[in-house]
């Protein structure tokens, strides 16, 4: 048994499963440790990637040797493993390791599309899982306008937002947000991980905790009739909404508190617009654009 | 007209309650398929292309991803099946161009939206009520560089060349043929012409494909000339129930707005109740089930290649509430089945019911390493109650006397007092998330492509 520990990311892992691989070490025989997410630069040197146990030294050294060598792999599982770091389970490198060593050991690429195998099954529904997230994330965040601070002289609007999400894919969602939102500076506030724009460039901080999100926001009044006009009472389908937007969203989307108004409300509504007694006809008014069309009608 | 008195008394507030409230029957709510474009090089906001972001549901199941309303409800018009007519007595209000462009920008800097749908009560004539709904577009495009999606609904009256503007600054327009047959809507909607919306359509076909090729030629020869815009799809409405127009009716009208004028999507709405209602309506409004089976049978016209002749028939001119029109159809047609998933070639898997295209398409694929047996299709999550007696695969067979159509059709009939809110996701709604959930894979693909070297 050899336990490996690395930083949950798709390059380290990749280093690791290099070495692995040179090595021929089986997948049933690894024990995959992962370490802190954002560790501090200066423990940044590569040994820590490697910790081999006793004579870590030497094997560090065959490993790169043997990796001058890569084993090719489908573009496929590339990306899928790079998507895959951000599953927050942990539980991905190992199965990752796996089905890398049958495709280079077992010379056997169609095992990614091997919908049936366990393994590709889990990691499958592990990519579904961080997709649903990241699109999540993109619908259901709510920017805050927010003063600039006094040294902003560029005239740009500010926004801030809190998000929380399954898994860590704030970085996976930058260049979304980046382009969408390029005309406004803004920083998007999650537990895990920070990302600002300032319209030159984005960078990341640490996570941190709710209470440095703004509060409200003046427009949240606008959205909220917005939201209750646009619901027809007519057609409740509470389940259906709740597939979509899950309630654990709910706590950050201003919309959200008028849910339950609406609900109690709606059959009175329905109730109130069936006793309503059918209008009678009334005869078209006199107006020349009528009369146009009631011409062009005539011809047909 | 006495706009102006509207105007002066309501607030934002108020007038979008009456304009949105106004806009919320119509179902389409799509934002996706827009040409890619994103502000990065722009002095504003917006991007679009890829799937289309849900930003919230409403209690009603329904995505809301534009921001959805009305210049104004004051119309010329007098469709029955629709608030805002002219003899309706609803409050009516107008928007200036600027407060909708104001409003839609706030929303989306706030990311409640991913744009505007605009459309519009008839003001004055079809192209006065067009340009000012163009302005509403060309300041958003032009005077804040927005770069979110905008659809127009379009008025099929107006002229040619107001159609082709309009389409100029919208990634969709549509127009609703509301009814499928001239003879209803010459009642219910004297205004309204079927002819009439399909030359429009037709004139919007046109202009997306032209612009399709000359930007395809300005590509080819490397032209530095900016290149010309154009909405890249258009889709349309019709009212369930609002008139006696069978299923059928609908599907064929389907059929030929799908094939002629190439329509991205025909939206089914089933007419509901609405205050002021016209003598002319039914006091009832359709169950939402029908909605449901329409859009499924839309579903396979489009992408299981049946015709709408299958589907329906002149005996049987509406779809079966009770089954789904897959089933209906395999039922009517048992002497085709039971055949081999091992061997049947795609299209016929496709007929298969409870078998969907991904899952049709994944036995193909693992057929080429061995025979398909129960175990794989419980691991693809095949429905198998539904599936089983219309297939045979490794180690299934069914004696055919085992099914017998009313067994099945019971099996597959909601229980006699089902609950509206008990019929959960439609199959719009479904396919949408699908949709979205493969795109965004793709995109993370993408993303991911960008780092890669192709080797370990
Ligand atoms: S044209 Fe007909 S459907 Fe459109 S707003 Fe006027 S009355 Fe309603």
């Amino acid at each position: 048994m050899k336990t490996v520990s690395i930083e949950p990311n798709f390059k380290s892992w990749r280093e690791m499963s290099r070495l692995l691989l040179g090595d021929m070490v089986e997948p049933a025989n690894v024990i995959w440790r992962v370490g802190q997410l954002y560790p501090e630069e200066s423990g940044f040197d590569d040994e820590m990637f490697f910790e081999f146990g006793k004579q870590g030294e030497e094997e560090n050294a065959k490993g790169y040797q043997r990796t001058s060598q890569l084993p090719r792999v489908p573009k496929h599982f590339m990306s899928l493993a790079e998507t895959l770091s951000s599953h927050r389970s942990g539980k991905q490198w190992a199965m990752l390791y796996e089905i890398l060593w049958i495709i280079t050991y077992g010379n056997n690429k169609a095992i990614l599309y091997h919908h049936t195998h366990p393994t590709i099954r889990k990691v499958e529904n592990m990519r579904k899982q961080i997709g649903r997230d990241i699109h999540k994330m993109r619908a259901f965040v709510r920017f805050r306008k927010v003063s600039a601070p006094d040294d902003d002289n560029s005239g740009r609007e500010h926004f801030v937002s809190w998000f929380e999400p399954d898994h860590l894919i704030v970085r996976l969602n930058a260049n979304f947000y980046r382009k969408r939102f390029a005309g406004m500076n803004f920083s998007i506030l999650t537990p895990d991980e920070c990302m600002h724009w300032d319209g030159n460039q984005l960078s990341f901080t640490e996570g941190v905790a709710k209470t440095h999100a703004p509060e409200g926001d003046e427009l949240e009044t606008l959205w909220k009739s917005y939201y209750r006009s646009i619901f027809n009472p007519a057609r409740v389908k509470i389940k259906m909404m709740q597939t979509e937007m899950p309630k654990k969203y709910w706590k950050n989307l201003p919309e959200a508190d008028i849910i339950e108004e609406l609900i109690r409300d709606s059959s009175d509504r329905i109730s109130d617009m069936m006793e309503e007694t059918n209008r009678e006809l009334k005869p078209r008014p006199k107006n020349a654009y009528l009369d146009y069309l009631d011409e062009l009608n005539q011809g047909e | 007209m006495f706009l102006g008195t509207y105007n002066a008394i309501m607030n934002t507030i108020e007038k979008l309650e009456i304009l949105a409230d106004a806009a919320k029957y119509d179902a389409s709510c799509a934002s996706s398929g827009g040409a890619r474009k994103d502000s990065s090089k722009g002095k504003g906001v917006g991007s679009t292309g890829g799937a289309g972001i849900c930003h919230s549901y409403a209690p009603d199941g329904r995505c809301i991803s534009l921001l959805k309303v009305l210049l104004t409800n004051v119309c010329l018009y007098d469709c029955h099946y629709c608030i805002n007519r002219r003899s309706s007595n609803v409050r009516r209000a107008l928007f200036t161009p600027e407060e909708v462009v104001e409003l839609t920008l706030s929303f989306y800097k706030r990311n409640y939206i991913e744009g505007l749908f605009l459309s519009s009560g008839i003001v004055r004539s079809a192209d006065y009520t067009m340009e000012m709904v163009i302005r509403v577009a060309r300041l958003l495009r032009e005077e804040h560089d927005f770069r979110g999606y905008i659809h127009l609904k379009t008025i099929p009256e107006a002229s040619p060349e107001l159609i082709s503007e309009a389409g100029k600054y919208a990634d969709r327009l549509s127009i609703n043929v509301e009814l499928p047959l001239q003879k209803n809507l010459k009642v219910l909607a004297p205004e309204k012409n079927v002819t009439r919306t399909r030359e429009a359509m037709q004139t919007i076909n046109s202009r997306i494909t032209e612009t399709l090729v000359t930007r395809k030629e300005m590509r080819r020869s490397k032209s530095r000339a900016k290149k010309p815009t154009f909405a890249t799809g258009q889709s349309t409405q019709m009212i369930v129930g609002a008139d006696g127009s069978h299923d059928s009716d609908f599907l064929k009208r389907s059929e030929d707005l799908y094939g002629n004028f190439n329509l991205r999507r025909v939206y089914y709405s089933a007419f509901s109740p609405i205050p002021e209602p016209s003598v002319l309506l039914p006091l009832k409004s359709p169950p939402l089930v029908r909605e449901h089976r329409l859009y499924q049978a839309d579903w396979l016209l489009r992408f299981y290649d049946f015709q709408v002749d299958e589907l329906t028939t002149s005996e049987e001119p509406d779809l079966d509430l009770d089954i789904d029109p897959k089933l209906s159809w395999a039922l009517r047609n048992r002497h085709v089945f039971p055949f081999d998933v091992n061997s049947a070639p795609l299209e016929m898997l496709y007929r298969i019911p409870g078998l969907g295209v991904r899952n049709a398409q994944r036995i193909v694929r693992l057929r080429m390493y061995h025979k398909v047996g129960l175990e794989d299709l419980i691991k693809l999550r095949v429905n198998l109650k539904k599936t089983m007696p219309f297939m045979i695969c490794s180690d299934h067979h069914p004696a055919k006397l085992e099914f017998s159509n009313e067994d099945i059709r019971l099996r597959f009939s909601p229980p006699p007092k089902q609950m509206e809110l008990d019929f959960s996701a439609p199959v719009i709604g479904d396919k949408v998330i699908i949709e979205n959930a493969e795109t965004v894979t793709k995109l993370t693909m993408e993303a991911g492509k960008e780092a890669m070297h192709g080797e370990f």
